[in-house]
């Protein structure tokens, strides 16, 4: 697959995540053609948040809610829950902390759909252990100096790592580089080999709010946060 | 209320007159009667569904577009509005009406004062931002618009737009803020207070009386003028037009004539204001400028959350060289606007234009003011 193609089944995907007359959050919105996909077919309300200035003002123009800012600093201005979804397509592996940045997300919405390429797939394996140099695939493209992708990590580690910050996984989707879809979930066995794309919708675990011993007030531990 | 409406062929304007209507002011002062010099373009629809106000800036006036008859040059964003212009006027009906405490037809300090023939000066009372909405609301309505598509303002003109925003949520659709701010900054009083001092030391400043005497306080404002033209700009802009050029010399003067292409420039464009301009508008205006402020926390949360407002759009725009209205304020309007869940879009223009970018050619401005305005019109129409 291409990378255009690669994106558009990414879109096509995650719209399958999303419920009708939902408010959408999208990072990385670029000119807003998942905004735009959402929007006629979920009849989302969109908003996004590009880095990149053309891409950015090529939305706006458009006629859609972006604003031109870097995720990394700017989600802290949106308030707990003003979301139903928050979408993050093939990015994560680009960010500075991709831990800050997945607690955002679920801070934010009360769901997250984060896609990435699964740097644990065969071919990329076997680039390392065959050539002894950093992979380059069609989706992880790049050179390693020159590469926005700075977070390398499998789909064991990911799952590893919302197991440690008590996020649920609703949904999985796997991609193979023929583009096959299917279930993580179901299918264990060599999974993290054959997957070359994945696709995850997130929520937090739904916990009771703890209850401290006080006279007067109970307290709820602010990063629970009930959906 | 019944409002009547005159041309003033002279001034090649429409008039339009609030008689005895006591508009009560924000520094508690009442004016009985006043009146709003304006100009429309294009022509309003049957559901009047496409008004667009524009707001000017602080040395602004009604002539956004076509012949400006007291310049004698085009109007001051006749690159933006007009017919197949980013602001079009042959989709759109733009209103642009000169402030209150303006000069160019409005009343303000250089008009008499009512039932007097003298004119207000130094007696016209302080007017805020809020003051001049309230005043272009009334106009508003007396065109019989009950709702704006959207209100644009950069600058000054960006102040009125957030103050729409705030103070008459239901009768706009959306604004479009350029190189504005929640307040004006401790270092934007500082330089108006420069410049009101240079005209008020002038000597022929009088406490504002000069128009008794015939005289206007000429080297006071239009070194008013040098100071804030300087603001406008930024150094590589500067750099770049002038440099270390000399003016009409091949060597320097070891005087203090104009040897630099900057300074020349600089007294062109004080010479020339001192000629359009009212002395007392520009200490007024500033005034106006310096009293706005959003920025407290409990107040922007107030007037933005506890407004009819959750349907507004809003397309904040700001330039990455302008050091008047930086894009850090501009920032602080879209983080409170998200934090409340509003529909915003944002976008900082890369240029080295400064703070006069707005009316300059900056192809990407044109772009989202375009694309924002039609696309937002196409879903009304839906």
């Amino acid at each position: 697959m291409n990378k255009i193609n690669s994106i558009r089944k990414d879109w096509s995907l995650i719209e399958t995540l999303i419920a009708e007359d939902r408010k959408i959050l999208d990072i990385g919105c670029g000119d807003g053609g998942l905004m735009e996909q959402l929007e006629n077919n979920r009849n989302a309300i969109t908003h996004g948040i590009e880095l990149n200035r053309d891409l950015a003002a090529n939305a706006i123009a458009r006629g859609f809610n972006v604003v031109h800012g870097n995720a990394e600093l700017d989600l802290s201005q949106y308030s707990n829950n003003s979301f139903d979804y928050v979408i993050l397509s093939q990015t994560l592996q680009a960010m500075m902390k991709p831990k800050d940045i997945l607690s955002e997300l679920l801070r934010i919405g009360s769901k997250a759909i984060v896609s990435f390429p699964n740097f644990g797939h065969w071919k990329i394996r076997l680039q390392l252990l065959i050539s002894g140099k950093m992979p380059v695939t069609e989706s992880l493209p790049y050179t390693w100096y020159d590469t926005p992708n700075i977070h390398f990590f499998t789909i064991k580690d990911f799952l590893n790592l919302c197991n440690e910050m008590n996020i649920v996984i609703e949904k999985s989707i796997g991609l193979t580089s023929k583009g096959k879809q299917f279930d993580i979930s179901e299918s264990v066995t060599g999974v993290n080999f054959f997957t070359h794309e994945a696709i995850f919708l997130l929520s937090y675990k739904n916990y009771e709010p703890i209850k401290i011993k006080s006279s007067k007030k109970v307290f709820a531990k602010n990063s629970v946060i009930a959906n | 209320m019944k409002t009547r409406f005159t041309t003033d062929t002279k001034l090649e304007s429409e008039i339009a007159y609030f008689e005895n209507i006591n508009l009560k002011i924000e520094s508690g002062d009442i004016i009985d009667s006043f009146k709003i010099a304006f100009k429309t373009y294009g022509k309003l629809n049957a559901d009047k569904t496409n008004a667009i106000l524009v707001c000017h800036a602080l040395t602004g006036d009604q002539y956004v577009a076509g012949n400006n008859p007291i310049t004698g040059r085009e109007g001051w964003w006749s690159r933006m509005v007009g017919p197949n212009k980013p602001i079009d006027t042959n989709k759109f009906f733009v209103i642009c009406s000169n402030v209150l405490g303006g000069c160019a037809g409005s009343t303000g300090p250089k008009e008499l004062q009512n039932g007097s023939d003298v004119a207000y000066g130094g007696n016209f009372p302080s007017i805020t931002i809020k003051d001049m909405v309230k005043a272009q609301s009334l106009l508003i309505e007396s065109l019989n618009i009950d709702k704006l598509f959207s209100v644009i303002g950069g600058s000054m003109g960006a102040m009125q737009a957030l103050q729409w925003a705030i103070d008459f949520p239901d009768k706009i659709l959306n604004i479009i803020h350029i190189a504005g701010a929640l307040k004006h900054s401790a270092q934007n009083i500082a330089f108006h207070e420069v410049g009101r001092q240079a005209i008020m030391s002038d000597p022929i400043w009088k406490n504002g009386k000069y128009f008794e005497n015939n005289e206007v306080p000429e080297r006071g404002l239009s070194v008013a003028r040098m100071i804030a033209h300087i603001t406008y700009l930024s150094e590589n802009a500067m750099h770049r037009k002038f440099g270390r050029k000399l003016q009409s010399r091949d060597i320097i003067s070891f005087g203090f004539d104009a040897d630099f292409q900057v300074e020349s420039y600089l007294r062109y464009q004080g010479k020339s204001f001192v000629e359009r301009f009212d002395a007392n508008s520009y200490l007024y205006l500033t005034r106006a400028m310096d009293y706005f402020d959003y920025d407290e926390t409990f107040r922007k949360n107030i007037e933005f959350s506890h407004n009819p407002n959750n349907h507004l759009k809003y397309l904040i725009v700001s330039f990455s060289s302008d050091w008047l209205f930086p894009t850090i304020e501009s920032k602080m309007i879209v983080n409170q606007l998200n934090s409340l869940s509003r529909e915003v879009s944002f976008l900082e223009i890369d240029t080295d234009k400064g703070h006069d970018s707005f009316l300059l050619e900056e192809p990407q401005l044109d772009d989202v003011i375009k694309g924002f305005l039609t696309n937002n019109f196409a879903k009304i129409d839906e």
